[in-house]
């Protein structure tokens, strides 16, 4: 059971039931846009009252700071997505080992379903979302199509990182014996450590250095800031090439973690 | 009264040994939440090293606010979960009627049952979080501040309790899966700031309409010896007790309206 690309209609289809299920679970999206909304309006004017007569904080004006609130919120809107969950309940409930009977490689399915719900919850959740951001707080949109393609760039290798993590999370289940705690933990220390929250550059320098080698930040900061467009050029395609460079190392643990999985699995048979 | 006292110790028991057969689920829920509030706490000392004050509280100030609004939040949380599945599993799926089929107050049942001890674990960082705080503020604290942090911590729980119970009753009248629980968890969190910051519409609605900033910011500002913030503080407890009375009433009008869940 390879990666066997012939296979690539049955995997357009996976992300087209994927959407659809979405769309058919009646998901209250009127309400999921209005949280995201109160969400940044929270945050909005907490920063409009920290920045207060202050021009530049973190190396954000008090303008980008509203857009960068305003993305990071809608951004995760787009990309994040319950594989951890799902991939450690199938294991924990064996409903994998059927899994692996199917001839299509069962991570990239799961990924390939992430990007059909991702397709949908940037239609319904992100795109209505900044509208009405737009709307009630002065949020400035990228300003030409150069920094909006920047901007895109780094959020596809935002929305890959954050799948590749909750693969590696999710897959954790094999070795571990109960991981929903770390499950929920994880989603909370992402946040803090990808720049949801706050900006990674409001860290003491420590930090900060620490956190620009981790993944994490790749996730949340790095697209915050292309898009507010407090990262262009040089300093963009560095943070970009250290996105790309996370995917690929998180792609080489995907696959050693998936093979040791699948030995484990069948040794404990049944 | 011997009676309820009975059916408490009753539902504690089966809960504990609920918990201690999962005792590494309990270990994980707690660990979620520790780490959920040391994010909020990360957040007000990094932003604090950036800049000394906001809105005329400094930094000491902010995190004592912070502590003090895990008390009432974490008391309502200890006692909500059925709050939230609400419409959900006892309306739509209909577990409401076998709470009614019971002698005993279904109010009281629901609460019974969603108890969640790991919820009230924000009252005791809370009272931690204030007492550090406020020894590093030099605030004095005696036996009425500790009286009126009871009265107001008790009176903010009532608020959420009160707010909360009214838009689950909604459940009574819509089909709702979830209802509109989601927002006003989410304009809740309003309240963990100074309501200073935000526009005049926002404080009218977070300070009368959704009182939360009665649960949150008012009272701790009055705890702190904060300018005249003791004066609104003290309606605290009105208002904890006016959002029950508007629970109760909804509650009240949905339960007649009821009729089961089907054949």
């Amino acid at each position: 059971m390879g990666l066997d690309l012939s296979l690539w209609p049955a995997y357009l289809e996976m992300a087209r039931v994927r959407f659809l299920t979405w769309l058919a679970y009646r998901v209250n999206y009127y309400s999921g846009i209005l949280v995201y909304t109160i969400n940044i309006g929270a945050y909005y004017f907490l920063w409009q009252a920290i920045y207060h007569g202050r021009t530049t904080l973190g190396g954000l004006t008090a303008a980008q700071m509203t857009s960068y609130v305003t993305i990071g919120w809608l951004a995760r809107a787009f990309y994040f997505n319950g594989l951890d969950r799902e991939i450690a309940d199938e294991i924990r409930d064996g409903t994998v080992a059927v899994q692996l009977i199917r001839p299509y490689n069962y991570l990239l399915g799961k990924s390939i379903g992430a990007l059909g719900e991702a397709a949908f919850r940037l239609l319904f959740f992100t795109v209505p979302g900044l509208g009405l951001a737009l709307l009630l707080f002065p949020v400035r949109l990228p300003g030409n199509a150069h920094s909006w393609g920047l901007f895109g760039l780094a959020t596809v290798m935002s929305f890959l990182l954050n799948t590749q993590i909750n693969i590696v999370t999710g897959l954790l289940a094999f070795f571990m014996l109960n991981n929903t705690g770390l499950i929920q933990a994880k989603r909370i220390l992402i946040d803090l450590l990808s720049g949801v929250f706050l900006p990674l550059s409001f860290y003491p320098i420590w930090a900060f250095r620490i956190l620009r080698w981790l993944p994490f930040q790749g996730i949340s900061y790095v697209p915050n800031l292309a898009f507010s467009g407090a990262l262009t050029g040089r300093g963009f395609w560095q943070a970009f090439a250290q996105q790309a460079g996370w995917v690929l190392a998180l792609a080489v643990l995907i696959t050693w973690m998936w093979r040791q999985a699948r030995l484990r699995l069948v040794v404990q048979g049944g | 009264m011997r009676y309820y006292l009975d059916l408490i110790w009753a539902y504690a028991a089966q809960y504990l040994k609920g918990r201690a057969a999962y005792s590494s689920d309990f270990l994980a829920a707690l660990f979620s939440e520790v780490l959920s509030q040391l994010s909020s706490v990360v957040f007000v000392l990094v932003v604090f090293t950036q800049v000394p004050d906001l809105q005329g509280w400094n930094r000491a100030e902010m995190i004592f606010l912070y502590g003090y609004f895990l008390v009432p939040f974490a008391l309502f949380q200890g006692v909500a979960a059925n709050l939230w599945s609400f419409g959900d599993r006892f309306i739509i799926k209909g577990e409401l009627d076998r709470i009614l089929t019971r002698p005993v107050n279904p109010v009281l049942q629901l609460v019974l049952e969603g108890f969640e001890l790991e919820s009230l674990l924000g009252v005791v960082s809370g009272l931690i979080v204030m007492a550090v705080s406020g020894r590093g503020l030099g605030l004095h604290w005696g036996w009425v501040q500790t009286a009126a942090l009871l009265l107001f911590s008790v009176s903010g729980a009532l608020v959420y309790v009160g707010l909360y119970v009214t838009l689950a009753t909604l459940a009574f009248w819509t089909d709702s899966r979830t209802g509109l629980m989601p927002l006003l968890w989410n304009f809740n969190a309003y309240a963990r700031y100074p309501v200073s910051i935000y526009n005049r519409l926002l404080r009218l609605v977070l300070t009368w309409v959704l009182p939360f900033a009665f649960a949150g910011s008012i009272p701790a500002a009055a705890l702190l010896g904060r300018d005249g913030m003791l004066r609104l503080a003290l309606w605290t407890p009105l208002v904890g007790l006016a959002s029950l009375l508007l629970a109760w009433a909804a509650w009240t009008a949905g339960l007649r309206r009821y009729h089961g869940a089907g054949s």
